[in-house]
């Protein structure tokens, strides 16, 4: 499987990651080589298959959720203690749009 | 006191006698723990003035004349993908170089509760993703067992400080093998519980559908007193399961194990190198002789295991490291203009090689268009691989396989191979797709003296079952060397 140049681009756009021309050059192979060992999928038919959407979706024991009463959270001042830039319990980060 | 001896019974005995103290031993545990670890760099860092903490609080208990908890003063480590509330954890990576949590794992509440004493965090694949342990923004862990090479992955570090016996026990995370493999490398006892039946709040999240918390040690009852400790329903982690929790000691009593069904999928047999081959033959012949029923099974759909998860687990991935963006956790790229340049910045450089990768396939799967190709058909397939555990425990009681096609490797050896080194993880990941409870136990060494893991794998929520066939083991001298 061939994946180009212009895909890897799109891709590391999409999952925001800055690449070095290297990187790119590095995941054309890696990338096309895993993705067509995964071809190998294709080999099973899997019309009539239920997709896994929850594991063990058969145990009762398993998937609820807590009743959605109101509870304290942990704060602003912890919550924003690992910020690299914070102020006044609020994350700062650097301008979204032009003015 | 010589700390690399000791055990938990041992530990309890010391104390229960007041032949030492909760806190002697935490400092002579740190102490030679600190002492060992260039060896290896199996841990990241320590956290003396929590131990220290910990340990009084049980020589309190002790003095009051109230129970201690199951894991009283016991020397403990805990992988670095786990939060620790005031202690860094870092998850092998650079973003998180300097991140301090605000909160404890639940795992790592219950560890305390037991009495337990974290001395300090493990290395790590970078956010748990690798088999090698080389993907650590810290520098690889060297297996102590043999110094040139690996202590597998991703909890390198956990299996490390229990073989080395800078711990007595540690808890690592499996998403693929991450537990079962390293305690496989490093001659140790690693168990994967089913899925939801160890809370995962605080755990850093790789892959959510796959990712487990479980304990190693190095016998199987200390394993399974550590899962007791930190198992059980969990109302913070919505996945945890309300399944009743046995008596995991009662598992490790010595019960016999005459007539139990053993089953050896062949699909796991068929490609083996012949030294791990023959030594798992040896460990399936000790179970015969417990009066173990061995039948031939078969799983199968084992083939197209690797594929199926590296889409699902790679999919999960790119979603759950979305979040490291220069926002909340720590680290920010400095060189940039606006929010967008900010977010790919920070990402480039702080992620590792092994991480962007698994960002980018796992982007890759997910994106307009392919969606149905990789990760519905990934779905599916794990379906099918699930069924086929199902259909073989109507069959048998315990399934029993190889841990690693292959025992530990040189450091270096496979890193610039990644598809070569995704395929050795073969044997284990299908368990984590089932979301079955299996472990591995030591099963011998080779000629060059490398241990060798035997797995085990039950039902859904019969970690009992599973802990009873492998103390067993472990008893009929399964694992001498």
């Amino acid at each position: 499987m061939k994946i180009t140049e212009e895909e890897v681009r799109y891709v590391a756009g999409l999952a925001n990651l800055r690449l070095t021309e290297e990187e790119i050059q590095r995941f054309c192979a890696d990338l096309g080589e895993i993705l067509a060992y995964m071809e190998k999928l294709n080999e099973l038919g899997t019309g009539e298959v239920e997709p896994m959407a929850q594991v063990l979706h058969d145990a009762e024991e398993t998937a609820t959720l807590r009743a959605d009463e109101a509870r304290p959270g942990m704060g602003s001042e912890a919550a924003v203690a690992n910020a690299p830039a914070a102020g006044a319990g609020f994350f700062k980060v650097p301008k979204v749009i032009e003015r | 006191m010589d700390v690399a001896s000791l055990n938990i019974a041992r530990i309890r005995e010391g104390l229960a006698s007041r032949r030492f103290s909760a806190v002697e031993l935490a400092s002579e545990a740190l102490r030679f723990a600190e002492a060992e670890n260039p060896k290896t760099n199996a841990y990241l860092h320590f956290c003396p003035e929590r131990a220290m903490a910990a340990a009084r609080r049980v020589d309190e208990k002790l003095a009051r004349g109230e129970d201690p908890g199951l894991l009283a003063g016991v020397p403990v480590a805990v992988k670095d993908v786990i939060s620790t509330q005031g202690v860094r954890t870092t998850c092998g990576s650079r973003l998180l170089a300097s991140y301090i949590p605000p909160y404890d794992a639940t795992a790592v509440v219950r560890l305390q509760q037991a009495g337990g004493v974290i001395l300090g965090k493990t290395n790590c694949d970078e956010f748990a993703m690798g088999s090698s342990n080389e993907n650590s923004a810290f520098g690889p862990v060297r297996n102590p067992v043999a110094l040139d090479r690996v202590p597998g992955g991703s909890s390198g570090g956990s299996a490390a400080v229990v073989a080395q016996g800078t711990a007595v026990v540690a808890l690592g995370s499996d998403t693929g093998g991450s537990i079962r493999q390293p305690a496989s490398f490093c001659g140790v006892v690693g168990v994967t519980p089913t899925y939801g039946r160890v809370s995962r709040y605080g755990l850093v999240a790789f892959a959510s559908s796959l990712d487990h918390i479980g304990p190693f040690a190095r016998t199987v009852r200390e394993a399974a007193l550590l899962l007791q400790a930190i198992a059980g329903r969990d109302e913070m982690d919505s996945t945890s399961a309300f399944a009743p929790l046995p008596d995991y000691l009662a598992a490790v009593a010595g019960s016999p194990v005459k007539g139990t069904k053993v089953g050896l999928p062949r699909e796991y047999f068929k490609d083996l190198a012949s030294e791990t081959g023959d030594l798992i033959a040896k460990g399936v012949e000790v179970l015969k002789g417990l009066g173990c029923e061995i039948r031939d099974i078969s799983l199968p759909h084992t083939d197209y295991a690797i594929a199926c998860y590296y889409i699902i687990c790679t999919a999960e991935a790119s979603s759950n490291l979305a979040r490291y963006d220069g926002v909340r956790y720590t680290m920010r790229s400095g060189s940039s203009e606006t929010l967008s340049d900010m977010y790919r910045n920070t990402r480039g450089e702080g992620f590792g090689a092994e991480c962007k990768r698994r960002i980018m396939l796992g982007t890759y799967v997910l994106s307009s268009g392919y969606y149905d190709a990789y990760y519905l058909k990934a779905q599916k397939v794990r379906t099918l691989v699930a069924r086929d555990f199902s259909e073989a425990f109507r069959q048998v009681d315990a399934i029993v396989t190889p841990v690693s096609p292959f025992p530990a490797f040189k450091l270096g050896e496979k890193l610039d191979d990644p598809l070569e080194m995704y395929l050795s993880d073969i044997y284990t990941i299908t368990g984590d797709l089932a979301g079955i409870p299996c472990l591995s136990v030591p099963c011998g060494r080779t000629a060059a003296g490398l241990p060798v893991g035997m797995q085990i794998l039950t039902r859904h929520f019969d970690e009992a079952g599973m802990f009873r066939l492998a103390d067993a083991f472990e008893r009929a001298g399964g694992s001498a060397d």
